[in-house]
């Protein structure tokens, strides 16, 4: 009896820390070097953008975050009150995102064009929030 | 004699309507009015044609205000989801 509650209580351990452990890691390696190296950047829209030449395993990773953020963008956007719509929220997203980039990180600059972060603060659409 | 001086000569029993140079009368009367109709409406179509950029300005205005009031949100959301951002 008393082996079997205690492997009651060791299993209920083990589900609290599988719950309680991290819902959100850090980036994935190959994603961490693609955006080190400047062959990915921040989009104005909120999205993630190859930079230079597309290849196949870039475009998945690319793919696979960018729904990921789709999906986050859409729940939060509904939740908002009054809730607004998905390009407002990730408009607003990719605001912070490109205020975020570190040097030597590529950010899409209001005319399209693919621009190095800089010490320097990167050039945004003038709605963005200070 | 006598009887000329008794009966008094009466126009022919005719309507206005059927008087032809009464309605090309009002016809003259009825054409500048139609003009004035289509000038009219054309003046309508120039009002409505030019109020597309307008539009637009608008939207920016309204995009700015909502940006500013989520921009806490959006941080906190990139925040919560450092691996994809």
């Amino acid at each position: 009896m008393n082996r079997v509650w205690k492997s009651i209580a060791a299993a209920g351990i083990a589900a609290g820390m599988l719950v309680s452990a991290p819902a959100s890691a850090q980036r994935d390696p190959a994603y961490e070097a693609a955006r080190s190296s400047g062959q990915v950047g921040e989009k104005m829209d909120g999205y993630l953008g190859i930079v230079g030449s597309p290849n196949v395993n870039l475009q998945r990773v690319v793919a696979d975050i960018n729904i990921k953020r789709r999906a986050l963008y859409s729940q939060r956007a509904q939740a908002a009150s009054p809730s607004v719509t998905l390009e407002e929220y990730a408009l607003t997203a990719g605001c912070l995102a490109i205020a975020r980039t570190v040097a030597g990180e590529k950010y899409q600059a209001p005319d399209g064009s693919w621009q190095t972060r800089t010490g320097a603060p990167p050039m945004r659409d003038s709605r963005c929030p200070a | 004699m006598m009887l000329l001086e008794l009966t008094r000569a009466q126009r022919l029993a005719t309507l206005p309507v059927m008087n032809r140079a009464n309605r090309a009368n009002r016809w003259a009367r009825a054409l500048p009015l139609a003009v004035l109709g289509l000038t009219a409406m054309g003046g309508c179509v120039n009002v409505t044609a030019p109020d597309k950029p307008i539009v637009i300005e608008l939207n920016v205005n309204i995009r700015q205000e909502v940006i500013y009031r989520l921009a806490a949100d959006a941080g906190n959301t990139i925040d919560e989801n450092e691996d994809i951002f």
